[in-house]
């Protein structure tokens, strides 16, 4: 930033009224002892009073009534507060916390611990593509526990759709 | 004709099913929602239909507002989504820095013109249409700060931005509005100064 735009910033600042105190008196101090400050302050200041002059835009003499003859054809939503219902939120929260918990709880199952003191700590990347993904997801246990979730999911929105139907069926 | 209730007595009477309590809302705002629009969106014609489209919006979510903050602030937040949605459609670039060199073409092509006119022109015209050449970001938020009486918290909640960014923003187009002056209307602002 520059020295005439970190000015103007300050200024702008001192005419919002959002500076500090010491602030406020040390940008009084400049505007009084230096002319460069008073000339831009002055500027600035007949800027901000010939922006507060400005009129609003009106729109069409129509307007009010046009917008009550279109609203005349709408209800008020209900508050969105009274449509979101908390159980399902925490039965979402609640499906996805189990799903990493079993994940994890899973995945530190299957941690050789006693192989882990003869390790160096380094990591053979090369044998990544080496691991055979396929006897993972053929496991019995996920392969259960991905049902499970499915069948978690698709109860989850069966409930939401109830609601939404039973909502629907009250508006009309 | 004003019923000098506030603007929440007057929302607890539309919840209640009084609906032409709400034109009172509309006659109270329309200048305010107008002018945000027009600043943003530039020509008249689309402006009146946004304007219209934000208190439809308004009224149909009036349930959804709960008075933590002004209603001129919740009905702002609307004024800019919709206008935000409506430029989009109109794949129009509502980024100031962006869209500065759009303006700055557009600008050239009628400085000349535009100087004879405003000639005529008082010193409010001669900043509103300085304003009318500013990015829709730059309009807006000068808009809501100088016009639409919010301060830095509500213009932060309405443009969903930090206050500092805020203030950083509305310095930005402040900036930019007065280059706009001197470079169209350098003869009405050597008199101002």
């Amino acid at each position: 930033m520059n020295q005439q735009e970190n000015i103007e910033q300050q200024l702008w600042s001192y005419i919002d009224g959002f500076s500090s105190n010491g602030e406020r008196a040390s940008i009084e101090k400049l505007i009084a002892t230096n002319f460069e400050w008073k000339n831009k302050y002055h500027e600035l200041l007949e800027m901000h009073q010939l922006m507060n002059t400005t009129e609003l835009e009106q729109p069409s003499l129509r307007f009010t009534k046009n917008v009550m003859e279109k609203i005349a054809q709408y209800h008020i939503a209900p508050a969105t507060k009274n449509y979101i219902n908390k159980k399902i939120i925490w039965g979402i929260a609640g499906f996805f916390f189990t799903l990493i918990l079993v994940f994890l709880i899973y995945g530190f199952a299957q941690v050789e611990w006693t192989s882990s003191t003869d390790s160096k700590y380094t990591i053979d990347l090369s044998r990544l593509s080496q691991v055979d993904y396929s006897r993972i997801f053929n496991n019995n246990f996920v392969n259960g526990f991905m049902m499970v979730n499915v069948l978690l999911g698709l109860v989850l929105l069966d409930r939401v759709l109830a609601n939404k139907r039973k909502k629907f069926q009250k508006q009309s | 004709m004003s019923t000098g209730l506030g603007d929440n007595e007057i929302i607890s009477r539309v919840l209640q099913g009084e609906q032409n309590a709400y034109a009172e809302l509309v006659n109270r705002y329309q200048g305010y929602v107008f002018t945000l629009t027009l600043r943003m969106i530039k020509s008249r014609e689309d402006a009146e239909e946004v304007a219209q489209d934000v208190f439809i919006k308004a009224y149909r979510s009036l349930a959804d507002f709960r008075g933590e903050s002004k209603f001129s602030t919740w009905l702002y937040t609307i004024v800019n989504t919709t206008s935000i949605t409506f430029l989009r459609k109109k794949r129009l670039d509502i980024h100031s820095l962006d869209n500065e060199r759009v303006f700055e073409i557009a600008d050239g092509k009628d400085s000349g013109f535009r100087a004879n006119l405003v000639e005529q022109k008082s010193r409010v015209n001669m900043v509103n249409e300085a304003i009318s050449m500013l990015s829709p970001d730059d309009a807006e938020i000068i808009t809501l700060f100088y016009k639409a009486e919010q301060n830095l918290e509500e213009i932060s909640r309405i443009l969903r931005l930090e206050t500092n960014t805020v203030k950083v923003r509305l310095h930005r187009a402040r900036t930019r509005l007065k280059e706009k002056m001197e470079k169209n209307f350098s003869e009405e602002v050597k008199n101002i100064y």
